[in-house]
């Protein structure tokens, strides 16, 4: 066993596309098992809304950047003598190879757990890489870099046609093309020679499958493989991408176990101790196979294999890095057996990414080999049909499974051969137009096995619809429909003419009609065995492939059920897996059974350690009513998960069932525009002024009355047209005009927009329409920046006490009127002390976990006593009497997104967020900016101020002023510049715009890296300026050079960093502060 | 649509599926295996012989069946020449299928062998039942054509999928003595790997008088007991020191011959995923695994001792003899189907041939 004492955990900070909540999972399990251990850990994650930086799962919890300068801080004042780097993603394996290598962690005396760091290093590197495969004779892709055509078509003598071609050094993969003969060789080549003096010739593996194998070793030499996937698209569209099914479906058993022998071969030569994750290339030909990629840690794959085998991979993981050979651990779902063994699985699972690609200007929506998903699902049958419909319908895009959906795709066979977004919802329409699975597997590559099973989804929707009518579908084909994941809104679509009912009708027809047949779901669990050993397990999924439950229900009202939020999405994040955790842990102390349903694999709260039962299955009104039917609740929780549960409100009230809390009719008053406005006008509520207008001529007359700027929102999205601010009528009929999007079925709201108005934000809590407890937080940006994106500061350190008094009153007024018990969350504008209320959510809200966490006062806590019928006290204390800050910081994935635009608005574009704390708002400012990123720039370098409107020029001087005096060098462009030096501050260069041929140009000064910091603020004018300002962003973004957007932000920024400093940053645990 | 056909238990349960393999009524011994890839090795298993096999996982048939290629005489792809068990019970059969190496469906398959396979079955609380209850008999019945229970562990299975007569193969050095109790052919294709020949004998061959390096006893259906011939002929192998490995029968044979005992366990172990350790050892291995009787390892006489435990039930996974060089495993070495993790074994049983050649 390890000898040490304390262990220092490294987290994976803000989520951000490609490194999601699956690492909050993963750092929890391995928080655990060192815990259970009884050793001290320490936990580094400035990431406010996560589990694991909650109260009791870490010893001692830092909100601190996860960068080297950072954590050996933490390490002098904590003297670990153990440090685990496998549970925060690449973050947290990027800063531990670096401590490693500076001799950081050997200078303190610190032993790496689990896998040693040069193993981690041989992996990551490319050529070590493959020159470790090939001494183990295992294959990798052939990959050559060439400097001419000569020796081009030299190497694919070797390699073999076809190829793939890239040019060396260019980004987004300019100047690479696929070719099959010399003749497409030596166009493309030719081509990639523009861009680059070298090119790259591989091997091409196009229309391979693609599998992967999450592997474990102990220190014994003790190898299992856990789990293996298979993704449903071929190799090339990178996995974070793919649809993935495990275990795979179309690998012989020769295949699998070939495949798992060189995982286990490989594991050992790189000596892995704990877990990774090994992809493969199958040839759908032979038996042929290249080894893609190894993962020396956890990751996103290794989060979902274990929610599909039930196997606590993290935790097993941070076990064996302990010292324990797997034969010495249990498995946690039979407690029986051991955690040494090879989960049998007795269902399947799918995988499918959540897009949220319509958010981002500019940006393609194809899919590829680089990963733009921003989360994703997981949904389990005993047929591939039922669990690939479950999981259309659980990524919340408005499809109601395989079949049934509007969405519109201009050109099937364009879109199936270079896929996006749509690409399911593409084939079904490809059925539908009599494609065959032939012609579609040419098309796409996905293997025909996978197609044919769609097909089959396809044709009983044609059988369906052939019956005519409800009554007239026989028996069997009903139960068919529900065994291949049909829903009871898919089959009333399908069976019941369009004219006789609404679509809320029809399911409750059919599901009416189904029950009376006797053809009802059944309750099957996760046992990790197959069923061969006797499992007490609470992991739960429901299926119509059966005929028998797995488990008895209480039925005695003590059930209280908990609706998760799916999956993460923009607007949508760990905020809620963190809310709905707290619910059910406070759930659990009252003495109640905690049933959590939600399907994010992603999440704690889909760990069944977390919950009593865990439904891991669908939030639609048909399967929760399901689950209702088998549990008889005490009643449903609808305000802990977001969006998805709160829309199931008023259709779970209107079928009987117990919303606790707040009503039903309180959350529709809520949410529903023209209710809430009629209620704040009785209560003298203010709000910007607004309307719903279904043609141009009242949106004229509209605009000629509240005067431009106006927030306009359309109710049908065509790519680029949605919600925005204009500020001139030519904007507007752009807008709305050429998209054609305003119509009597479609129509647009307008809202005045207050520029330069502050945005604040009240969390609260109450019971019975008196508030319990409340936080009032402040945007650092004016309005006109999403509040998903904004800089949040709490408690609010600059309103006016009359805001703050306002504020409270108006709030009080909501909470009565709307008789709320639970939590809540309103938006104003402050303008001048002129208070208007934006925006009232009567659920908790995606601030909740940071305000609960910077008070040290569970806000979720205390709504579900209040939601489970207790008495409560107010809570004390006031927020005069906090004597920190917080800061939460939104993180932007923009680098993944190519040719976005990084800009801000009002709609939201973040992927994460976090927080840090600190003894005054700069210094949590200044953690809370670094931790997403923005790193302090160096003053070898330049910062680039390229400032917009005349406003934000003013608002940035005093700024660019203390640059000036404390020694930075400031580069501008000419207006800028012109403004600097007429108010007396020293620009080091004019730089030309990007569209200019004079030099220096800023795109050279970027590229060349003599830039360290953009300050681009966007002016709306013409287009010409919005092009160099688009340039430059971007150039910032694609040269990771920290982007700051915002005048307001990037004063407070500077200010930071050049009063404080990060040296004078305390190193101070939470509970130091809190 | 398919034809309907019921699946009757001992106890009384019935469970209601759809055919898709060959239309007869038939009976034997359920059992469920947890493994969920191989249905073309398992099905063709010779230890299977009598069962009516019932995967856990729900999804068969996805990659079709393979052809019937031979190489060496030994058949590429199966493990035997037909389709060994009775019947084949599924949840969800996919009458598609796709792989570049299938030539048929497994419906197709199994009509050629004229063995019924039923789906649309919930085989989880089949396999709960059989878990809870121990294996039953059991029986698929079409319209009227109602037959009998039968138990196959009553009658000498081993006879039946033996080899009738003796074959060659291979030429290499060392002279392997393979005793067919119903012989997995992955067994030849591990063995033939290294320097051996191979002389395979029917189960209740009197080999004491052949000239042998190393001497092989494969695994087999039903009850151990049944085979007194074959326990007699290796209790007299045993009295020399000639090389003997056996694998899942073949080790309860040796351990019979030995002087142990075997039992027959509730449900037996049948599946890929199955953790066997070294005695005394963090050595752990996963296996291949398809029996449904063990040796009772306290009957083993003073010089023998396990060779490996299951890590989940303790059952015994193998013997070895104290100073000779003989063993035996309960799990499979060969794999097909399943995890490869202990091919080694055979090299170690020629290891031993070589050995003990020298001296």
């Amino acid at each position: 066993m390890e000898d040490v004492k304390r262990v220092l955990v490294l987290g994976s900070g803000a989520l951000k596309i490609g490194q999601s909540g699956e690492f909050d999972y993963s750092g929890s399990q391995a928080l655990k098992a060192l815990r259970e251990d009884g050793k001290f850990t320490i936990l580094i994650n400035p990431n406010v809304a996560t589990v694991q930086t909650s109260e009791g799962v870490a010893d001692a919890i830092y909100y601190l950047p996860i960068t080297p300068a950072f954590v050996e801080k933490v390490i002098q004042k904590e003297k670990p003598d153990g440090i685990m780097l496998a549970f925060g993603g690449q973050t947290a394996l990027n800063c531990g190879v670096e401590l490693y290598k500076s001799g950081i962690l050997e200078k303190y005396g610190i032993k790496v757990l689990g896998t040693p760091v040069q193993a981690i290093i041989n992996t990551e590197d490319r050529e070590l890489f493959a020159d470790m495969m090939h001494s183990i004779n295992v294959k990798t892709p052939r990959s050559e870099a060439v400097n001419n055509m000569d020796e081009a078509l030299k190497v694919v003598k070797e390699i073999g046609y076809p190829v793939i071609v890239r040019a060396a050094y260019t980004l987004g993969g300019l100047g690479s093309g696929f070719c099959s003969n010399d003749e497409e060789l030596k166009k493309v080549a030719a081509s990639a020679f523009s861009y680059s003096p070298q090119i790259l010739v591989e091997e091409s593996l196009k229309g391979w499958k693609e599998i992967e194998y999450e592997v474990v070793r102990d220190r014994y030499d003790n190898c299992i493989t856990v789990c293996n996937m298979e993704n449903f698209d071929p190799l090339g569209i990178h996995t974070g991408e793919s649809v993935v099914v495990a275990p795979s479906q179309t690998l012989s058993d020769h295949e699998y176990h070939k495949l798992r022998r060189i995982a286990i071969d490989i594991i050992r030569h790189v000596g892995i101790v704990g877990e990774c994750n090994v992809q493969y290339a199958l040839d759908p030909n032979s038996d042929d196979y290249r080894v893609i990629e190894v993962n020396a840690r956890l990751s996103r794959s290794s989060a979902l294999a274990s929610k599909a085998t039930g196997y606590p991979l993290a935790f097993v993981a941070a076990k064996l890095g302990l010292g324990y050979g797997l034969d010495e651990i249990p498995n946690s779902v039979t407690k029986v057996t051991s955690a040494c063994f090879e989960p049998a699985l007795d269902y399947v699972v799918c995988k499918i990414p959540r897009w949220d690609l319509g958010k981002f200007e500019g940006v393609s929506r194809l899919i590829g080999s680089s990963m733009k998903s921003v989360g994703e699902i997981m949904s389990i049958g005993r047929t591939f049909e039922e669990a690939i419909q479950k999981g259309m319908r659980m990524i919340g895009q408005g499809l109601h499974g395989f079949v049934c959906n509007n969405v519109h795709v201009p050109d099937i066979e364009a879109e199936l051969v270079n896929p996006t977004d749509r690409r399911l919802p593409a084939i079904e329409l490809a059925f539908t137009q009599g494609y065959t699975v032939d012609k579609l597997h040419e098309l796409t590559r996905i293997d025909k096995w996978f197609l044919c099973r769609l097909a089959n989804i396809h044709n009983i929707k044609e059988q369906l619809a052939g019956a005519g009518s409800l009554e007239k579908v026989s028996e069997d084909l009903l139960r068919e429909a529900k065994c291949m994941g049909f829903s009871d809104y898919q089959i009333g679509k399908i069976c019941i003419a369009a004219d006789k009912m609404n679509p809320h009708e029809k399911q409750a027809a059919v599901r009416k009609y189904r029950k009376g047949l006797g053809i009802l779901p059944v309750v099957k669990q996760i046992d990790t065995l197959a069923g061969e050993y006797p499992a007490f397990t609470n992991y739960l999924y429901i299926t119509y492939n059966g005929t028998e439950n797995d488990v008895q229900f209480e039925q005695d009202g003590n059930s209280v059920i908990v609706l998760g939020s799916g999956a993460y999405r923009i607007g949508s994040s760990v905020e809620f897996d963190w809310c709905g955790v707290a619910a059910v842990k406070k759930i659990q102390e009252m003495g109640y059974r905690a049933v959590m349903i939600n399907y994010n694999p992603e999440t704690v709260s889909t760990d069944y350690d977390t919950c009593d039962r865990l439904f891991f299955d669908e939030l639609t009104l048909e399967r929760v009513l399901d689950i209702c039917d088998m549990e008889a609740p005490k009643g449903v929780i609808v305000s802990t998960g977001g969006q998805i549960p709160n829309n199931l409100a008023l259709l779970l009230d209107h079928e009987g069932i117990n919303i606790l809390g707040t009503s039903a009719k309180s959350i529709d008053m809520a949410e529903d525009r023209q209710k809430f406005s009629e209620m704040c006008d009785s209560l003298g509520i203010d709000q910007p002024r607004w309307k719903e207008l279904t043609s141009m001529d009242d949106i004229w007359s509209f605009v000629d009355e509240v005067g431009l700027p106006v927030l306009i929102r359309p109710s049908y999205v065509l790519s680029g047209a949605a919600m925005r601010v204009v500020s001139d009528r030519a904007e507007l009929e752009t807008a709305l005009n050429n998209a054609a999007v305003v119509s009597q079925e479609h129509p647009v709201v307008v809202t005045e927009f207050l520029q330069r108005a502050k945005e604040v934000e009240i969390d609260a809590v109450a019971q019975n329409g008196v508030i319990k407890c409340y936080a009032i937080s402040e945007h650092i940006e004016f309005a006109g920046v999403h509040s998903g994106d904004a800089t949040v500061v709490f408690p609010a350190q600059k309103l006016y006490y009359e805001t703050i008094r306002q504020i409270k009153k108006i709030s009080k007024k909501i909470a009565g009127a709307l008789n709320i018990s639970g939590p809540f969350n309103i938006q104003f504008l402050a303008k001048e002390n002129s208070i208007k209320v934006i925006e009232c959510n009567l659920r908790a809200s995606r601030s909740f976990p940071f305000v609960s966490k910077i008070t040290k006062f569970n806000f979720i806590g205390m709504a579900t006593e209040i939601m489970l019928g207790r008495e409560v006290e107010p809570f004390g204390k006031t927020f005069a009497d906090i004597d920190y800050v917080g800061v939460k910081c939104s993180q932007f994935s923009f680098a993944r997104l190519l040719k976005a635009d990084p800009i801000l608005g009002v709609d939201m574009a973040s992927t994460g967020e976090v927080a840090c704390i600190g003894d005054n708002y700069h210094e949590a400012l200044l953690k809370s900016m670094i931790s997403v990123g923005t790193r302090v720039p160096s003053k070898e370098k330049g910062i680039l101020l390229s400032s917009g409107p005349t406003k934000s020029k003013i608002d940035l001087l005093d700024a660019a002023r203390i640059l000036d005096d404390y020694g930075y060098k400031i580069y501008a462009t000419s207006g800028t510049a012109r403004f600097l030096e007429e108010n007396g501050v020293k620009v080091q260069e004019v730089l030309h715009w990007p569209d200019s041929d004079e030099k220096p140009n800023v795109i050279d000064y970027m590229r060349g890296g003599k830039i360290d910091l953009a300050i681009n603020i966007p002016k709306n004018n013409t287009a010409r300026e919005l092009q160099n300002g688009y340039q430059i962003r971007r150039t910032a973004v694609d040269f990771n050079i920290p982007l700051i957007t915002n005048a307001r932000q990037a004063s407070a920024f500077i200010y930071a960093f050049c009063k404080i400093g990060v040296d004078g940053l305390a190193i101070k645990r939470i509970d130091e502060y809190v | 649509m398919e034809k309907e056909a019921i699946l009757i238990l001992e106890d009384g349960t019935r469970y209601k599926g759809r055919s898709f393999g060959y239309e007869k009524s038939v009976s034997g011994e359920l059992v469920f295996y947890t493994a969920m890839t191989g249905y073309p090795e398992s099905l063709s298993d010779p230890s299977y012989k009598g069962q009516i096999l019932v995967p856990t996982f729900p999804l068969i048939g996805n990659y079709g069946v393979p052809g019937d290629e031979t190489v060496n005489g030994i058949s590429k792809f199966y493990e035997s020449d037909r389709i060994q068990c009775s019947a084949l019970v599924i949840a969800q059969y996919s009458a598609e299928y796709s792989h570049w190496d299938s030539a048929k469906s497994l419906g197709e398959w199994l009509k050629k062998w004229e063995v019924p396979g039923i789906y649309g079955i919930d085989t989880r609380a089949l396999t709960k039942r059989l878990r809870e209850k121990g294996a039953m008999l059991g029986k698929i019945v079409f319209g009227d054509e109602d037959i009998p229970f039968y138990d196959p562990n009553k009658d000498n299975l081993v006879a039946q999928v033996s080899c009738p007569e003796i074959k060659h193969y291979g030429n290499g050095k060392y002279k392997v003595l393979m005793v067919d109790c119903g012989m997995k052919n992955n067994i030849l294709r591990c063995l033939l790997d290294y320097n051996v020949q191979i002389k395979r004998v029917p189960w209740n061959y009197d080999f004491s008088g052949e000239d042998y390096d190393g001497l092989f006893i494969s695994n087999g259906p039903g009850d151990p007991a049944m085979c007194t011939e074959t326990i007699a002929n290796i209790r007299k192998a045993l009295q020399q020191d000639k090389p003997i490995m056996g694998i899942c029968l073949g080790n309860q044979l040796l351990a019979l011959a030995a002087g142990a005992k075997t039992y027959k366990l509730k449900y037996g172990h049948r599946g890929h995923n199955q953790t066997v350790r070294i005695p005394g050892t963090h050595k752990c291995f996963v296996t291949s695994q398809n029996h449904g009787f063990a040796i009772d390892d306290s009957t083993l006489p003073a010089d023998w001792e396990r060779m490996f435990e299951n890590l989940n039930d303790g059952t015994n996974e193998g013997i070895k003899h104290k100073s000779k060089p003989f063993f035996s495993t309960q799990f499979h070495p060969e794999a097909s189907s399943g995890p490869t993790d202990t091919g080694n074994l055979f090299g170690m049983f020629v290891e031993n041939m070589i050995e003990h050649s020298k001296k």
